[in-house]
């Protein structure tokens, strides 16, 4: 197959084939990190904009990085430094930034949908670095990478999927991925937080943890968004620690060679106890390596192509 | 041309990368994919036939350095680069199965010293069709094929095409 997607807005409406494509693309990208000479002509003459409505240091230091390795030209803005704060509507902003012929946008917004409804208007790429509880395409992509680069596959794989699910992008669009390619994944955490609703979307609910560690080969660990939870959902930091936490006991009901996972910023001692964190199972850092992959495969693919 | 055409063709380059080359063991085959690899291979294996001698190959995709990026509404897969490391004092011979309008060499080019500063690059094409838009020429030449612009080579390969090796112009 050829790629011919101008924008990347989910894992849920990508093809198993496509997924692969974008995991074999950001295999050849991997390598460039390795060369005397790390960065390569591939968007020489594109300008990206790296648009954050919601904080984050992590994906959009990766998404810059992965673009200035492709010789594209950037322009970062953020929340309190756009017009957002003047009242300036979001399409009114990006139509803005379009009239500044800007090729690639990079969207971080806390509404799901919010960058569907641009891809729609603008002529430019738009690539969903997270929105709302929907979707954050890049992560779940550098987690699949991540996996499929340590075990060889993703096929017949068993991933637990632990924490806050019902809030989460990140497990979202680890699902949809994850299901395309034929894995079978667990979701674990607190009734409240780990509906069965979800096992609509071809996945298993669990609510012991215990039981699931022993089998996965491997476990996600999501962050606990303290500055997110609401009361009615969460049971308190010190509570789901000790039902859910993969502490350094729990650790040891763990398969010798299950991948730990995490997509950071890691609460250490609340999701994930240190010494697991830092442990010879942990790919933690891994994951930020890949991202870089994956983000400039992904820009390349969605900013490469003619529209 | 036909399989015995092509093995011809390919065994004739490899005693002229032999001859014109003292120093056969700085020589780096680096193939462009996916038929540039699978003919370093084949290279590799009359070089090592004529003068027992081991030559290193790779890989130089040059999808990451085309010069016509946003013109094309889909996109084929790249492949990962991989060469032997360091270049410098080395002879890196890129491989490619058809040379045309001298893009594809002008990307390797660009690629090749991303991962080093080579003594030497030449260039090898089991089939020149002409029509050049660089000033680039091939130092090793299977056959030389004038072709009019419309017309398409093809190049099969039965370890990549798993169709029996052939080169085939098509009019029109």
């Amino acid at each position: 197959m050829n790629w011919k997607r101008k924008d990347l807005l989910g894992l849920r409406e990508l093809s198993a084939e496509e997924i692969n494509f974008i995991l074999e693309t950001a295999d050849a990208f991997k390598q460039v990190g390795t060369r005397e000479i790390k960065k390569v002509p591939a968007l020489r003459g594109k300008t990206l904009i790296n648009f954050f409505v919601e904080p984050s240091t992590r994906t959009r230091t990766s998404f810059e990085l992965a673009a200035q390795r492709l010789s594209a030209d950037i322009v970062n803005i953020s929340a309190s430094t756009s017009s957002l704060t003047k009242g300036e509507t979001l399409k009114d902003t990006a139509r803005n930034l379009e009239a500044l012929h800007a090729d690639i946008l990079v969207l971080r917004h806390p509404s799901a949908g919010a960058p569907q409804f641009l891809a729609q208007r603008l002529k430019s790429s738009v690539i969903n670095a997270g929105d709302g509880a929907h979707e954050h395409p890049t992560q779940g992509l550098l987690d699949i990478y991540t996996i499929r680069e340590k075990r060889g596959k993703i096929a017949g794989l068993n991933v637990a999927i632990v924490g806050d699910i019902l809030f989460s992008r990140v497990a979202r669009s680890n699902i949809f991925g994850l299901t395309k390619l034929g894995a079978k994944v667990t979701l674990v955490g607190p009734s409240t937080l780990v509906p069965r609703e979800f096992e609509k979307l071809g996945v298993s609910v669990s609510h012991k943890i215990d039981d699931v560690l022993r089998k996965t080969d491997v476990v996600n660990l999501l962050r606990i968004q303290h500055e997110r939870q609401r009361k009615e959902y969460f049971p308190g930091i010190g509570e789901y620690t000790t039902l859910f936490g993969l502490t350094k006991e729990r650790a040891k009901l763990l398969k010798p060679d299950c991948l730990v996972m995490h997509p950071g910023p890691i609460n250490r001692g609340v999701e994930i106890d240190s010494e697991v964190a830092d442990g010879m199972q942990s790919v933690i850092l891994d994951q930020v390596t890949n991202g870089l992959a994956v983000r400039m495969a992904v820009l390349y693919l969605c900013g490469g192509i003619s529209t | 041309m036909d399989a015995e055409a092509i093995r011809r063709a390919l065994r004739r380059i490899a005693h002229e990368i032999i001859e014109q080359n003292a120093d056969l063991k700085s020589v780096v085959l680096a193939g462009i994919p996916l038929r540039g690899v699978e003919i370093s291979r084949r290279l590799s294996e009359f070089i090592r036939e004529v003068a027992k001698i081991e030559i290193e190959t790779g890989t130089i995709d040059v999808a990451m350095h085309r010069d016509d990026v946003g013109t094309r509404a889909e996109l084929p897969m790249v492949h990962a680069s991989k060469l032997p490391l360091p270049l410098e004092n080395r002879t890196v011979i890129i491989v490619d199965d058809v040379l045309f309008t001298g893009r594809t060499a002008r990307a390797a080019m660009d690629a090749i010293s991303d991962f080093g500063r080579p003594a030497r690059i030449q260039l090898a094409a089991l089939v020149d069709r002409g029509h050049r838009e660089l000033p680039i020429r091939a130092d090793y030449v299977g056959k030389n094929l004038p072709t009019a612009t419309k017309e398409q080579i093809q190049v099969r390969l039965q370890q990549v095409d798993q169709e029996p090796d052939g080169v085939w112009l098509f009019k029109e």
